[in-house]
């Protein structure tokens, strides 16, 4: 009976659902950015499968049917983009060349350090997108022969990262201009990082919301000649 | 609309896009030319928000509940990376900053040009 059960798709919805719950609730006890709802739910569907010794595989029955969710995330992303039109259009070419410039020097700083260390190439790819939102760098890895999971995990570094140092590094880097700033915070911790940036200013929040979705198109075209 | 329309809409965007995906003779995520078809909709007026008001605003918020399928996976892959935990964790860490750093001094030279530019053009009108 209890593989019947494993093996439905309800299984995974459930265990996944559960989860979510579970880190939102720690999230709300605690309080703190670094206790990310989503690394507290995938860690705990982690242990509990560890611990049951449930495959993957049954889990991925029911977790494949979310997964299938990512493709209309990252389309109602197009919504960034659109509100923030008005934005957009005043500082279109700075915004253009920032995103640009932001997203090559963040898969040539990866491609760079892992030649250097000899990486394996499927982690090379999977790293490769990680200054891009999750649904966004899961896309890119996969089409590069990536791995999804590693993506996100790399996501997740690169987001915790801008989200706690943001305020830190506009200090030391000496970054006084809201266009710049927000831009900065956006093309290098995207979701995460935007949340931060809009308690810092209101054009900083609007400027890390168009990186987001720019720096997720540019990654895209950058990651085809690599 | 009804949500179910909504749905209709945004799955079949999703749908269109693989198909474009299909046909490019690179391998691009389909879901990215699902934003991009989606941006150019919307700021042609074709869909407007009211259409998918609804369903956007739930798949917003409830985003990154569908990434913790995608993130479990990673227990698959725990044998590849285990003797590249290291460096995995620090490139990821190390290059954030410089994304940062060249991002930030880039706009921000520019928007010093564009200010100092504005300057000059209002001294001369």
């Amino acid at each position: 009976m209890l593989d019947a059960m494993t093996t439905s798709p309800f299984f995974g919805l459930t265990l996944s659902a559960l989860a979510w719950c579970f880190g939102s609730w720690v999230r709300r006890k605690t309080g703190s950015i670094l206790c990310n709802p989503m690394i507290f739910a995938v860690g705990g569907i982690i242990l509990f499968l560890v611990i049951t010794g449930i495959p993957y595989e049954h889990y991925a029955v029911g977790g494949d049917i979310i997964k299938m969710m990512l493709a209309p995330v990252t389309v109602v992303l197009a919504f960034n983009i659109y509100n923030q039109r008005k934005v957009l259009g005043e500082y279109f070419v700075p915004v253009l060349v920032g995103c640009t410039v932001g997203s090559a020097a963040s898969m040539g700083s990866i491609l760079g350090l892992c030649y250097l260390f000899d990486i394996d190439r499927v982690l090379t790819v999977s790293m490769m997108p990680k200054s891009c939102t999750t649904a966004i760098a899961i896309g890119i890895a996969e089409s590069g022969g990536g791995v999804a999971g590693l993506a996100a995990a790399g996501v997740m570094i690169a987001g915790l990262t801008g989200a706690v140092f943001a305020p830190v590094f506009s200090k030391l880097f000496r970054i006084k201009d809201p266009v710049a700033e927000g831009l900065a915070i956006g093309a290098c911790s995207h979701a995460l990082g935007t949340t931060k940036a809009m308690e810092i200013g209101p054009i900083q929040g609007a400027m890390s919301s168009i990186a987001i979705c720019l720096c997720g198109i540019i990654s895209s075209v950058l990651a085809l000649f690599v | 609309m009804s949500v179910i329309a909504e749905m209709a809409l945004i799955f079949g965007i999703c749908l269109v896009s693989e198909g474009i995906a299909a046909i490019l003779p690179v391998s691009f995520p389909a879901s990215v030319i699902g934003m991009i078809l989606l941006t150019v909709l919307l700021l042609t007026g074709i869909i407007k928000t009211r259409y998918i008001r609804r369903i956007t605003e739930f798949l917003m918020a409830n985003m990154a509940f569908v990434f913790i399928p995608a993130c479990v996976s990673v227990m698959e892959q725990f044998e590849l990376i285990r003797p590249w935990l290291l460096p995995f964790v620090a490139i990821c860490f190390l290059t954030t900053p410089v994304v940062y750093l060249v991002t930030a001094w880039t706009v921000q030279g520019m928007m010093a040009l564009r200010a100092k530019r504005r300057k000059e053009g209002a001294r001369n009108a």
